[in-house]
């Protein structure tokens, strides 16, 4: 943990306008104001200032300077993420990486692209798409999210059961050190000689160094894909049937599911001819060859209807294909109409669970008096339930909170994780303590002293204080004893 | 099929106490790997550390105990029709999963189907602390905490002692036929790459000795029209061929004395100009090539090339085997090294000499 800063807010920023344009060095409140969170706005705070270096040498100098001060250093990407990750440090300063947007080169047979951290995911694709290639990773914010901070957060997205997450699909990064050194890490081969730091630092969330530049590896696109759309009576049909498709030896480009609510929700929004009436819904992208393709699609109807799908439907263009997707692919603003707020979660639950855990969080949505909507990356089994609430009303988002643990805590309990994709950032902090024991925890802090000794990078995020976990482990003991004693009253 | 956790985690805090350093063996199947074993240094043996802890087909995922020999995971996963895509080299009937990851070894489908480290999903470990930890877990997507499962590929044991695995499988293949025709060995690089990126069902690409070799697998209608579009005759003993590439008991590995170089480059990059047999596989990401030199010569090729070279097997291996790394990135891995380790008790000097 850092110590208050050897410096005053005012000569910091005039050691930063020495190398970098004053215009860009930021210290009123007034331009600040939007860097107080990133898409978890309810997690705010005000760094001392924000700086919008241009090249690697300014970070470089920037970390320096800090590293030397000891002042605390938040990195910011497009500020989309979904834990608070990039919530500035009131005694820090707020390193945008805005200004490096540029796609460096890339490279159509070797399959690679090279590119500054503040290029945005869908730019990669679209740039790439005139070679027949892609980027495998498409999380939901990926018009506007950048690969520094997918890198930073190892993003997902629909497809990871097949083409993986960031740590997969990445060659090398630059990074700048907190001590100010530029390192390459990872490089052209697959694999390096010596620990797999590029492993380690792939979602780290901005605790282990500065990303400059990276290197991704880019996918051919496949010659067709097509989806099929399966609605069910029953969320435990639909689970089943996730599991029929896997046994059945298909690997789905992408296999998502949504509850009643979603469906609703998302239909509403999207027009996208959902079987309004299903308790869960399908979506099962086959992707490859014309033949396998063919193939593939056959069977997925085929064990869906045997799984007893009420209604089936294959996509049978483009068009048809992609309007299945916009539903599930708006879902999250589609639930934002038909609440004032929602709260979305992250946790990860072996996929064999999936119908006791909808259950079992359908009873809590009754206990905490939330509503709650299901998507679901089914086939990796990445749960996104959206708490609906209305932050107007007092006290209702420290319940929803509340409710959110309670969901993490279920994750957990059966064999599961808190965040499959979203990070711990500062958001789920305290639950870090239910997935880990403090020894582990102890590891994680001896291993980011080993990248910064002195903890100026991104500090109290993402790993929390021992101290702090002992209290929250003790106060849910407490909880969970008042409940049995309340459930042995009643 | 025992448990003996707690055994290896006694023997390392008795080593901690006593001052010992302590070699981790398992199958002793890949001790030509790294620098020589350190000779003063005690045996911390997990090949008794064994069993299948916990397998869901339906879920993709298996969790073993680090000793288990790859042979026992590989019949388990073919009972359900699944298999380890990452091929992992069996060195003989003791080569263990934990090995494989500490080693960070794949075979020919690595570039396609990702390599050993891409499909661990959570690791147990004893560091040198003697403490039992816990990293990861059984689910593909999980990002709380830094990623020390992946950590451990190619750490060569440095870090800890993994006593158990977690790894994605994924289901075998319905069909697979290999393409073979000739080739010299300018042309063959710009040929690999140019088919892999075509979207056709491509899972190994190499080349030897004038030929290139394509394997095609997955839906069988698929394979057989890719195959029929693509020039290059079936093979008819292609499998074979394939395991033996896996296995290094291809002619080019197998029965040599000459030191084996292993160049991990750029696909695309023009192949070093050195003298002798290069057999070049991943689609040119991984070149290996036989013949006397220094590794200080060696580096600069391999850095034109965009990657690394490491001494692979023979040659002089009481001093440095592996590429050698700029110091901003020596002095972190030794930190890390310290944050594990912090007495040196694993595998000292196995990796590098100052680590």
């Amino acid at each position: 943990m850092t110590t208050k800063p050897r410096i005053s807010k005012a000569e910091l920023a005039d050691q930063f306008r020495t190398f970098i344009d004053p215009e860009y060095v930021i210290t009123d409140d007034e331009t600040i104001k939007p860097y107080e969170c990133d898409g978890m706005s309810m997690y705010c705070e005000m760094p001392l200032l924000v700086v919008l270096p241009e090249t690697v040498t300014q970070v470089q100098r920037v970390m320096r300077i800090c590293h030397e001060h000891g002042v605390p250093v938040v990195a910011r990407g497009a500020g989309t993420g979904l834990s608070g990750g990039a919530m500035p440090n009131k005694e820090g300063v707020v390193l945008s990486l805005a200004k490096f947007n540029r796609i460096l080169n890339i490279d159509p047979l070797a399959r690679t692209a090279r590119l500054q951290p503040g290029v945005r995911n869908l730019a990669i694709s679209e740039e790439a798409a005139q070679y027949g290639l892609y980027y495998g990773p498409d999380p939901s914010s990926q018009i506007a999210c950048t690969i520094g901070g997918n890198v930073a957060e190892n993003s997902g997205g629909v497809h990871c059961l097949k083409y993986g997450l960031t740590v997969h699909n990445i060659l090398s990064v630059e990074m700048v050190t907190a001590e100010g050194d530029v390192v390459t890490i990872g490089s052209d081969g697959l694999d390096g000689c010596g620990m797999d730091l590029l492993a380690v630092f792939t979602g780290s969330e901005g605790l282990l160094g500065v990303v400059t530049e990276v290197k991704v590896k880019l996918l051919t696109k496949p010659e067709v894909a097509r989806v099929v759309m399966a609605g069910f009576d029953s969320v435990q049909k639909a689970g089943d049937a996730v599991g029929g498709i896997i046994s059945h030896g298909i690997i789905p480009g992408g296999l998502e599911m949504m509850d009643g609510h979603a469906i609703v929700a998302a239909d509403d929004f999207a027009g996208a001819g959902y079987p309004r009436e299903a308790k869960a819904l399908l979506l099962c992208e086959v992707d490859g060859t014309e033949e396998e393709v063919h193939e593939h699609i056959a069977e997925a109807e085929a064990v869906f209807r045997k799984l007893g799908a009420t209604s089936v439907r294959t996509s049978q263009s483009e068009q048809e294909r992609t309007l299945l997707w916009l539903g599930r692919k708006s879902a999250f603003p589609a639930v934002g109409r038909i609440s004032p707020d929602y709260y979305c979660m992250d946790g990860t639950i072996p996929r064999r669970h999936i119908a006791q855990v909808l259950t079992d969080m359908q009873k809590l949505s009754e206990e905490f008096g939330l509503r709650v909507a299901n998507v679901f990356h089914a086939g990796d089994g990445n749960l996104h339930p959206l708490i609906l609430f209305d932050a107007n009303v007092p006290g209702e988002f420290e319940r929803t909170e509340a409710f959110g643990a309670a969901i993490l805590k279920m994750c957990v309990d059966v064999g599961g994780c808190i965040t499959g994709e979203h990070g711990v950032g500062v958001e789920k902090i305290r639950q870090m303590a239910v997935q880990f024991s403090d020894q582990e925890l102890q590891q994680f802090h001896d291993l980011k002293a080993a990248f910064d000794p002195t903890g100026i990078l991104n500090p109290g995020k993402a790993v929390p204080a021992l101290k702090f976990c002992q209290e929250y482990r003790s106060l849910e003991h407490k909880q969970h004893k008042h409940e049995h004693t309340e459930a042995a009253h009643g | 099929m025992a448990d003996i956790s707690q055994k290896l985690q006694e023997q390392v805090l008795q080593a901690r106490t006593s001052g010992e350093k302590l070699n981790i063996v398992g199958g002793g199947s890949k001790t030509f790997i790294g620098r020589e074993a350190n000779a003063d240094a005690g045996t911390l043996d997990i090949s008794g550390h064994t069993g299948i802890v916990d397998y869901h087909p339906v879920e993709l995922v298996m969790t073993v105990r680090a000793g288990t020999p790859l042979i026992d995971i590989e019949t388990a996963l073919a009972e359900q029709g699944q298999a380890l895509h990452f091929e992992p080299p069996h060195f003989g009937p003791g080569s263990t999963i934990g090995g494989t990851l500490a080693c960070n070894l794949s075979g020919p489908a690595r570039p396609w189907a990702g390599s050993v480290r891409d499909q661990v999903l959570g690791i147990r470990l004893i560091n040198g602390k003697g403490e039992h930890l816990r990293f990861g877990g059984e689910v593909m997507k999980n990002v709380a905490g830094y990623d020390v499962s992946r950590l451990q590929a190619g750490a060569l044991g440095t870090l800890g002692v993994m006593t158990e695995i977690s790894l994605k499988v994924m289901p075998g293949p319905a069909a697979s036929l290999t393409l073979v025709q000739d080739m010299a060995i300018d042309e063959v690089l710009h040929y690999m790459n140019s088919r892999a990126a075509e979207p056709k069902p491509i899972t190994a690409a190499c080349w030897f000795d004038g030929k290139v070799y394509l394997r095609l697998s997955g839906a069988k209608t698929a394979v057989e029209a890719t195959a029929e579009k693509w020039s290059g005759d079936i093979m008819a003993n292609g499998e074979a061929f394939w395991r033996s590439v896996q296995d290094m008991q291809h002619e080019f590995f197998a029965g040599q004395s000459a030191p084996l170089w292993r160049f991990s480059v750029g696909s695309t990059a023009t192949n070093p100009g050195l003298d002798g047999e290069w057999f070049i596989d991943w689609a040119g990401s991984q070149r290996w090539f036989r013949g006397a030199g220094e590794l200080g010569d060696m580096e600069p090729l391999a850095r034109a090339a965009g990657g690394q070279v490491s001494l692979f097997r023979g040659g002089d291996r009481t001093g440095e085997v592996m590429h050698s790394q700029p110091n901003a990135l020596k002095t972190i891995q030794q930190r890390v090294k310290s944050s594990f380790d912090p007495d040196g008790i694993f595998n000292p000097g196995r990796l590098y000499s100052w680590m």
